[in-house]
């Protein structure tokens, strides 16, 4: 026995010396280190489009990539950022809504880092000269996903499988928050421009990524009558509810066309990889990070996906026509002449841009007979919060 | 009584106090026995060094300053929850309502912070924040030990349904006052002004800590030299005794059951005062649950407690790291967190227990002692009776 233990500590001993050698370090062209907060880890949807663009950005610019996944929006993303700050890295960068104020303490602690938050609201006000905000105009993916959509539906009113009454969407959304309410519109718009008759339902989750909810929240919908699934929210939880029940979907965030191949119609999402190429390369070189940056179909930032086996025939030509003209101008997602509220044309409408607890709208954004959604001189993330003729909200409650 | 044909291969028997240095052998043991299973399955699973694995655990709990200090900050807040159950458990009320009476007592702070951080000076805010929040978490460590103390209702269950009342509350309260609108999240309170938020000692990690010390002291001496912590022990041995020497058993119930919330609810005034700045459902982090563990590992002892929760920390906030050094996913973390906190367990058993095994044909059985447990069925009766006849009958 006594010789058995006496091995055993001889091996701790032996270990631990070498525990001191452990972690070899990447090589990389420069020395830059970039750093990454992540709510979750690459089994969301959400995150893990934010970490391939991480990875890809990082390779071009020969920079060291330090991610950090998991982490919550709380003190722990501030001490994460602090920490990554420690580690020597020149750019930090947090994906989570709930990360920005956090982000925003630690921006103050090192004013010598850039810190960058992508779906956040306050950098144009918060007046902290290294904390800055980004997002895409990713409601014209969302319409585009919608055209797919709406054609989807219409080949299903051209088969009889549906009446034209009976093309009901059925919507997922985390939060009656701006930007989700942003995406639904703008998908229904989408929707609504192939298809006239169509309809839509939303119901809330009251999170961002909830699998089970996501997926109750899809059939609920489901046995409710929608023929065709969209989601605002993180999981796999709504495409596989719709690949369990024969039920065409457009996801968000990237393909599930693995996991839903029956189903699976188009999915948009944000391409990361140029902002973060041209953040990390001004954070280099020490040029200025736009307070407010919002990418573009132009700037490659707003993608979709390739169309799955569900997409309806002639759909990516008709998707190409109508991303030519949002990206000539001479369309816009948010025409106030294709849709009304509580049966009204909309003439004005005073957003709440800046944000603060009493939601006090602040900024007029309806410009040239269109809702101006992330524009210039107002701020990157979305704040269209109307709700339109024709959507339904089955609840409001988060 | 049934005939057998053979005693059991093994029994199970309580042991005498072990002595002090025989414990950490085995301690010492089970932790070098837990890193050579670890570094197998990362072996197996990764392909990886499990040095590598190990460095980054130690890397990340302890491997700059700002880590020490966040480890040691983790350290305090689940050090006091652990406290703060502690009395609750040698009363053997098992209280596994922490995480409830933290969040409670975290939301009667954000409360004061958010409704009245304009109104009244920071000294007096804050002194408000507290009397919020120890009064919310006692009251709901109150609430079952009334109805145990009453009714005689089953303080497990009751507990644990009043942490999810809490969360629902807490969840309400953040829809009410979330900012910007429709975002279910109420981010960092007084961000601008700063109202509400605890004072700075040295750096914004030391004040925890220093909380943290002065309860662990009170708490060892309330339990060991007090009347009240004296009650507290004979209550928990029995209360039929309890009741013979005059103690009012349901009166100490209660009074015990108030200081252990309103301790939850001073963590929760310090996680919400000093460090989040915000209220979330998910403020406690389930801490409320480990404390039980960390509790029950230092066998109700204030200061090894330190020890217990630091060992805790130290695996979580290491297991993370993991994660960033290696770009194995959190989930590999938690399963060598597991086995680790597996084994010490484990090993506890083998601190207060001993296993006996049948004594070779012919042989005669060797002498037994200590307090039969359990043993293997119906066939273990003469191995049960032989320690009877020893020790007397003393089963528990």
């Amino acid at each position: 026995m006594k010789k058995f233990l006496s091995i055993l500590l001889a091996c701790t001993m032996v270990l631990s010396l070498c525990a001191c050698n452990g972690g070899g370090k990447k090589t990389s062209e420069t020395n830059f280190k970039a750093g990454f907060i992540f709510l979750h880890d690459e089994n969301s949807t959400y995150d893990l489009n934010f970490i391939n663009a991480a990875k890809q950005a990082c390779e071009e610019l020969g920079v060291e990539c330090i991610m950090k996944t998991n982490i919550p929006e709380g003190q722990e993303c501030q001490d994460a950022a602090n920490d990554l700050a420690d580690q020597g890295c020149g750019f930090i960068f947090a994906d989570s809504f709930g990360h920005e104020d956090y982000m925003i303490e630690a921006a103050k602690e090192n004013p010598d880092v850039q810190f960058c938050h992508a779906t956040g609201t306050k950098a144009h006000t918060e007046g902290v000269a290294n904390f800055h905000n980004a997002f895409a105009s990713i409601y014209e993916g969302r319409y585009l996903a919608g055209v797919a959509a709406g054609m989807k539906l219409n080949e299903m009113i051209a088969e009889g499988k549906i009446t034209e009454d009976q093309a009901k969407v059925g919507y997922i959304g985390a939060y009656t928050y701006a930007e989700v309410i942003s995406g639904y519109t703008s998908f229904f718009l989408g929707v609504r421009s192939e298809c006239p008759s169509a309809t839509m339902e939303v119901t809330f989750t009251g999170s961002w990524y909830d699998e089970t909810a996501e997926k109750e929240a899809a059939t609920k919908l489901i046995n409710g009558g929608c023929v065709l699934i969209s989601q605002h929210a993180d999981s796999m939880g709504a495409p596989t509810a719709c690949e369990n029940a024969g039920v065409p979907d457009v996801s968000y965030n990237g393909s599930t066309a693995d996991a839903c191949p029956n189903t699976f119609i188009v999915s948009s999402r944000i391409d990361w990889t140029p902002y973060f190429k041209m953040a990390i390369k001004n954070a280099m070189e020490g040029k200025e990070i736009p307070t407010d940056y919002v990418g573009t179909l132009a700037t490659g930032s707003v993608k979709l996906t390739e169309l799955g086996s569900a997409a309806a025939e002639g759909t990516q030509a008709r998707i190409d026509e109508v991303k030519a003209e949002l990206e000539a101008g001479t369309l816009h997602v948010f025409d106030t002449s294709k849709f009304t509220v509580e049966g009204q044309k909309l003439e004005s409408y005073m957003a709440d841009v800046d944000t603060d607890p009493n939601y006090e709208g602040d900024h007029e954004v309806i410009v040239d007979g269109y809702f101006n959604e992330s524009g210039e001189g107002f701020r990157s993330a979305p704040y269209f919060d109307l709700n339109i003729d024709g959507i339904t909200l089955l609840d409001q409650k988060y | 009584m049934k005939t057998r044909k053979s005693e059991p291969l093994f029994h199970i028997v309580k042991r005498k106090d072990m002595p002090f240095g025989k414990q950490v052998m085995v301690r010492a043991i089970a932790i070098v026995a837990a890193l050579i299973v670890c570094s197998v399955i990362t072996i197996i699973t990764t392909k990886m060094n499990p040095l590598a694995i190990f460095s980054a655990v130690i890397q990340g709990a302890f491997g700059s300053t700002r880590k020490m200090w966040i480890t040691f900050q983790d350290t305090s807040i689940l050090l006091i929850i652990a406290l703060a159950l502690t009395p609750a458990f040698k009363m053997k009320f098992w209280n596994i309502g922490g995480e409830g009476q933290v969040l409670i007592g975290g939301l009667g702070a954000a409360a004061c912070m958010i409704l009245i951080g304009d109104k009244v000076p920071d000294p007096v805010l804050i002194l408000i924040m507290l009397v919020a929040a120890v009064g919310l978490g006692a009251l709901w460590g109150a609430i079952p030990a009334i109805f145990k103390a009453v009714w005689n209702t089953n303080e497990t269950l009751c507990t644990l349904m009043m942490n999810y009342i809490a969360i629902q509350i807490v969840a309400f309260f953040t829809i009410l006052w979330e900012v910007p609108k429709g975002s279910g999240k109420i981010g960092i309170i007084n961000q601008n002004t700063n109202a509400g938020w605890l004072l700075q000692v040295g750096n914004k990690y030391l004040l925890t800590i220093l909380i943290a010390i002065l309860i662990t002291v009170g708490m060892f001496v309330y339990l060991k030299y007090t009347k009240h912590g004296y009650e507290v022990s004979v209550v928990g041995e029995s209360e039929m005794t309890a009741r013979y020497a005059g103690i009012h058993s349901g009166a100490v119930i209660i009074r015990t059951m108030i200081i252990s919330g309103g301790l939850c609810g001073l963590a929760g005034f310090l996680l919400v005062g000093s460090i989040h700045h915000t209220i979330t459902t998910t403020l406690a982090g389930g801490e409320g649950f480990t404390a039980v563990m960390v509790s029950w590992l230092a066998h109700f002892n204030p200061i090894a407690m330190i020890g217990a929760s630091l060992l805790i920390v130290f695996l979580s906030n290491g297991a993370a790291q993991i994660s960033q050094n290696c770009g194995l996913n959190q989930s590999f973390g938690d399963i060598i967190t597991g086995i680790i906190i597996f084994f010490i367990i484990g090993c506890e058993f083998f601190i207060r227990y001993r296993v006996v095994f049948r004594a070779k044909k012919g042989a005669i059985p060797a002498p037994v002692t200590g307090e039969a447990v359990f043993g293997g069925g119906p066939g273990d009766e003469s191995a049960v009776k032989e320690i009877k006849e020893e020790e007397g009958n003393d089963n528990d």
